[in-house]
């Protein structure tokens, strides 16, 4: 490595300290991608070096910003007041659904209290905007401008005003990578909505779609099927419409049928995007319930502790304790 | 002395600029024909001024800020493009004096072997293989590559830097 390059036939200027170096640098090249693809050092890295990066990516975003409000400033009036009018027609049906569904939804609450579930219809939602990016990977994955100083952790669900979009992976400060439900990495646990079959909905290595590749042959899924967020596997909530089955062909193999879908988000052409906040409900079997014994301070002093432990593991499961030593549901009356 | 420090925070520039473009996305549909700006601009580099300035420790850093900023893999590109330089300053005397299209045939070469390369390191890393057009950006790169050496070197010229 101390060669100086004293090479003076420069046509053939192969050297051996030449084929030395590349060889020094295309091991560190290999040694830091086995690095990163064991502990994910990419995303350390950028988190370490923020400070940079991110002013990076603002700048990288401009063009697009630019251009969008390029196209606000030289929009002509008829197409604005189109969009105006479409927007509000929306507006009133919307509002319309919601004053009808509100009472359903406040009867389902009522229920659901009879029932002793905790599940809420509730939404807690951040709105996110799209910073225009590209992340190689062929573009299934986008960044937004919220992060670790918003309060956003790895695993939050993404969706837009149509359905899912995706799952944030990695948090940056002030923005976060969200991996899209198209990403072929990604896998979601679906359900048909018209028959409740449980399916699990991948993304496609090539297209905007999704794959459904282990449907049962004997499974009734029609195209024009409506697939929504099954809740299970503890990620996404139930419940939210993630796409529309647009094909069913047998597998090759000829074990399964085989689904594509469209996604119902706006994968690619959303600008605000909204981060849930609240998560599935806990997946598994229920926390036993605590033991219902005498009180704590008549109690020997074994099982205090084994009461004061219990609840400080059970915490993360979402559900308090006190919803668990409640009375039994109410039995429902049969007919 | 001044001449020297523009001329070489222009060349920073460059490769700054190269990274930027590298990250703006472009509309989707146009999506897989995008140049890979980095190694245009390294090649330019390397063709242009050798190893006084292009090094195999400068595509190296060049390759891990690209992978820092949209990478999939960290050193992925840094092996890339320590690769494309290589090979690019050990043919840099032959490459220099090529006429155009036979330069234009060369680059196409390169950047073909640097996705090849891409795919093997993907393979290893385990991700699927791309689609089809995802082996259209060499060809674009190719087609961009006459444009723009003439638009940097006449740039160079014009502002007498080295």
């Amino acid at each position: 490595m101390a060669l100086t390059r004293e090479e003076s036939s420069p046509l053939f200027a192969g050297t051996a300290a030449g084929t030395l170096r590349l060889i020094f640098y295309l091991a560190m090249a290999v040694v830091l991608m086995v690095l990163d693809h064991r502990n994910g050092w990419l995303w350390r890295m950028r988190y370490a070096t923020a400070i940079v990066v991110e002013p990076v990516y603002r700048l990288a975003s401009l063009p697009v910003d630019g251009m969008h409000a390029l196209g606000v400033a030289f929009a002509d009036r008829r197409m604005l007041t189109e969009q105006n009018q479409r927007l509000r027609e929306d507006l009133l049906l919307a509002n319309a659904k919601l004053n009808r569904m509100a009472a359903v939804a406040q009867q389902n609450e009522r229920l659901k209290e009879l029932l002793d579930t905790q599940h809420s219809l509730e939404l807690h939602v951040q709105m996110a905007r799209v910073v225009g990016m590209d992340l190689g990977a062929y573009r299934h994955r986008i960044m937004i401008n919220l992060g670790a100083r918003d309060g956003i952790k790895s695993g939050q669900p993404v969706i837009d005003a149509h359905g899912v979009m995706g799952q944030i992976i990695d948090v940056l400060p002030t923005s976060s990578a969200v991996m899209l439900v198209t990403d072929p990495d990604h896998a979601l646990p679906v359900v048909v909505e018209r028959t409740g079959l449980r399916t699990i909905a991948y993304g496609s290595r090539n297209g905007e779609q999704l794959a459904l590749p282990t449907i049962p042959m004997a499974a009734d899924v029609r195209v024009g099927d409506k697939l929504l967020t099954s809740g299970l596997g503890g990620r996404f909530p139930e419940g939210f419409p993630v796409g529309e089955i647009t094909n069913v062909a047998p597998a090759a193999s000829g074990m399964f049928l085989e689904a594509k879908a469209n996604p119902s988000a706006d994968i690619d052409r959303s600008d605000e995007v909204l981060v849930l906040h609240d998560l599935a409900e806990p997946v598994g079997p229920p926390p036993p319930p605590s033991p219902a014994g005498p009180p704590s301070d008549e109690a020997p002093a074994p099982a205090t502790t084994a009461t004061v432990a219990h609840p400080t593991t059970l915490a993360p499961s979402g559900k308090p304790a006190s919803a668990q030593t409640a009375a039994a549901p109410p039995e429902v009356p049969q007919p | 002395m001044n001449r020297q420090r523009v001329s070489f925070w222009w060349f920073v520039g460059t490769l700054f600029a190269s990274l930027l473009l590298m990250l703006i996305p472009l509309p989707h549909v146009l999506e897989p024909f995008k140049p890979y700006w980095p190694a245009l601009v390294l090649l330019y580099w390397a063709m242009e001024s050798g190893e006084q300035r292009v090094t195999l420790g400068l595509a190296f850093i060049l390759g891990v800020c690209a992978d820092m900023l949209n990478g999939v893999l960290l050193g992925e590109q840094a092996l890339r493009l320590c690769v494309l330089a290589f090979i690019a300053l050990r043919f840099r005397s032959r490459l220099r004096f090529f006429p155009m299209w036979q330069q234009t045939l060369a680059v196409l070469a390169l950047l073909l072997n640097d996705r090849f390369l891409l795919l093997v390191v993907r393979a290893f890393a385990g991700e699927s293989t791309p689609p089809a057009l995802w082996w259209a950006s060499p060809f674009v790169s190719g087609l961009l590559w006459p444009f723009l050496f003439l638009l940097l070197d006449d740039l160079r010229m014009r502002l007498r830097l080295q």
